[in-house]
């Protein structure tokens, strides 16, 4: 049998499996209030050198409140925060070898593209030939050279987003900080600017801290995401693992689509685990082998792409097979999203994807059709929370 | 790009022009006619009558009689204003009283505005009402009640002499002091307020990414804050110098006899010496000296604007 792995691999780059490998960037046990509310919960997290990590939540989850305390304007109520060794507490923002990306970009409407590029520079006494040859290098990496006179209002929202990623880069800080870099951008121009934003960090060989609420930004630019919610760390895991692998109903659902059915453990061995759905009573066998008792109530959490759905009936009580009638179709061109009712009572519905991979379909699948759900016995995974 | 769009020449229909025309008639009855009537008086000669001074038009008497008037005009009056030393020792001591004022004003207001700015929203219309809060009295009994404090028996010097910092009361009333402290007093509203404004809306985040990209917070509002304010403190500026350069009431009141303003000038020539030409020709050049260096100003911005453009 060949060997199974999660998902594609993007890159070999893997430190954190290593517990001795030291951290670049670490949070210990930090707490952030903000009068009554918590925005961060002692919240522990490494970081390392040449990583490209994600922040990745929900508004007020507390994403933003981390990073702005990596960068200085915010000081943890508790807990400490290294950058490279290094405690951060006491140390003024401008004193701090990270440079952020603003949402809003906040550039500097009084001054032109290549002023607002030297900034940085000139702050840190830099002579002024190697300023200019510095600006120059900028210009060209984010492909900005005729523009270098213009005013920020002057420029396409693309252009002053490159202006921005320039003017944090021309630091050559340790840590780049970006702040939802991409969220004024339209749809084209920001899967096109995710990629240049990974060849980027390959490029310059530096650690790139993101924060999102875009789980499909975070799953193209990172190497590692975390998820984050009520100011508490979810998950930390690589964009396959969250997704193939999500540790709770919460990231199951926050991160693509999912179908999530309530299950009682009727038993399991070294193979795997038998289920019965609760509403319906249908049984399901999955490889994995879940820490639940038997008896115990779990999810089954399956995705819609790995359920195969066909025209036709099925008997009660096969495994993995679940009989129901088509409900809703969406028709997305890639695919088509079909609900379908399940049960008894027709009182679930489970999603299904269909790829259209052909532009004709001689018998499509049609609103009221009975149709068949199938999956393999690795497609999804047991959720004990 | 935006900045080359260029309108297209709008068609404007009748209810336009009219609702445009409103404001450049109420300019022209109450702004420019008067102020040909200033010119014409100011190329009069005085004379003792009713008014005091020749030519003065009577339609009723025909076209000769309209042409004879015209030619008895002259610039006699301006002559004299540059002849008599009083004149321009009163226009020069007027604008640099003013600029003292200003200068000072601007170095008071910008701090307030600046806190007002910065101050929770929840406390801005309050600091907005406090500022405005003097227009609710009117403006002669507040200069009348700096008297009270600055003269010599007056609030300050008991203050003063009571905690035993001075020996003997300070002469500040009739001095040039008492009208700095008229004059900034009395246009601090009207410098804090533009400013306030254009505080205001200075968008925080910038000043983060100052401070990120390695600049204090101290030089980050030299390099950010005071340049982009800057509109702010030209129009506030303007609003405190202008109206105190032609300043009567606060030297009057608050300045002594030596005191020299334009505005005092004026008004011993046109009452006490009832010789309306010569304060008219006065009038017509302090409003030459406001008004040539800020169009010059002002469309040396507009050049600059455009080339950046």
């Amino acid at each position: 049998m060949a060997k199974k792995s999660i998902g594609p691999v993007r890159r070999e780059f893997s430190p954190w499996e290593n517990p001795e490998h030291p951290p670049f960037i670490e949070f210990r046990n930090v707490t952030k209030k903000f009068g009554d509310f918590t925005a961060v919960k002692n919240l522990s997290l490494k970081i390392y050198e040449k990583e490209f990590f994600a922040l990745l939540g929900g508004s007020g989850c507390g994403k933003t409140t981390l990073m702005r305390m990596l960068a200085g304007f915010e000081t943890p109520t508790s807990g400490q925060i290294f950058l490279d060794g290094q405690d951060l507490a006491g140390i003024p923002p401008y004193r701090r070898p990270s440079n952020m990306m603003f949402q809003s970009y906040a550039l500097f409407p009084h001054m032109n593209v290549a002023k607002n590029i030297a900034f940085g520079l000139k702050q840190d006494n830099m002579p002024a030939a190697d300023i200019e040859a510095r600006v120059q290098e900028m210009l060209q990496l984010t492909k900005l050279e005729q523009f270098a006179k213009r005013k920020p209002h002057q420029l396409s929202g693309g252009q002053r987003q490159r202006v921005a990623l320039a003017r944090s880069l021309a630091k050559r800080p340790k840590v780049l900080l970006l702040d939802e870099p991409l969220g004024a951008l339209d749809r084209k121009l920001r899967e096109e600017t995710q990629f240049e934003l990974m060849n980027l960090q390959e490029e310059l060989k530096m650690t790139f801290l993101i924060v999102t609420h875009d789980q499909e930004e975070a799953m193209t630019v990172a190497d590692r995401i975390a998820v984050m919610d009520k100011g508490e760390l979810v998950q930390v895991a690589t964009p396959a693992e969250i997704y193939e692998a999500p540790n709770s109903k919460f990231v199951a659902d926050f991160i693509g689509d999912v179908n999530l059915i309530e299950a009682k453990v009727a038993g399991k061995s070294e193979a795997g685990t038998k289920m019965v759905s609760v509403t319906d009573g249908f049984a399901i066998e999955c490889d994995q082998v879940t820490e639940a008792t038997v008896g115990e109530t779990v999810w089954y959490a399956i995705r819609p792409e790995k359920v195969r759905i066909a025209q036709g009936d099925t008997e009660h009580g096969k495994v993995n097979e679940i009989g129901g009638v088509v409900w809703d179709i969406a028709y997305l061109g890639d695919v088509s999203i079909i609900h379908s009712k399940v049960g008894e009572d027709d009182n679930d519905t489970i999603r299904a994807t269909f790829a259209n991979i052909s532009r004709m379909v001689e018998n499509p699948i049609n609103w009221d059709d009975k149709v068949v759900l199938t999956f393999d016995r690795d497609a999804g995974v047991i959720l004990t929370r | 790009m935006d900045t080359e769009h260029v309108a297209a020449p709008a068609r404007r229909s009748p209810g336009a022009w009219l609702l445009i025309a409103v404001p450049y008639f109420w300019l022209f009855l109450f702004f420019l006619a008067p102020f040909l009537i200033v010119v014409k008086i100011s190329l009069s000669q005085t004379a003792i009558a009713i008014p005091p001074y020749v030519p003065t038009f009577d339609l009723s008497e025909g076209w000769q009689a309209f042409q004879e008037a015209l030619s008895a005009f002259s610039f006699e009056n301006y002559v004299w204003l540059t002849e008599d030393a009083l004149y321009w020792r009163s226009y020069l001591s007027s604008v640099s009283i003013a600029a003292v004022s200003t200068l000072i004003t601007l170095l008071i207001g910008y701090p307030i505005a600046y806190g007002m700015a910065r101050s929770p929203q929840s406390w801005r219309p309050t600091l907005l009402m406090l500022v405005i809060l003097p227009f609710w009295t009117s403006f002669l009994i507040r200069v009348y009640a700096w008297i009270g404090i600055l003269k010599n028996e007056g609030l300050l010097n008991q203050l003063l002499l009571t905690f035993g910092l001075i020996n003997e009361p300070l002469v500040i009333l009739n001095t040039n002091i008492a009208v700095y402290i008229g004059i900034v007093y009395s246009y601090l509203p009207f410098l804090v307020l533009p400013l306030y404004a254009s505080l205001e809306r200075l968008d925080g985040t910038l000043l983060e990414a100052a401070e990120d990209l390695g600049c204090p917070s101290w030089k980050a509002f030299w390099k950010i804050t005071v340049p982009l304010s800057l509109p702010g403190i030209i129009a506030g500026c303007f609003l405190v110098f202008i109206p105190a350069v032609g300043e009567f009431v606060i030297p009057d009141l608050l300045g002594g006899s030596d005191t020299l303003m334009i505005g005092k000038t004026l008004w011993v020539e046109f009452f006490n010496n009832r010789d309306w030409p010569v304060s008219s020709a006065v009038a017509v050049i302090l409003l030459l000296i406001l008004v040539i260096p800020i169009v010059l100003f002002q469309n040396q911005q507009q050049k600059m604007s455009e080339k950046e453009g």
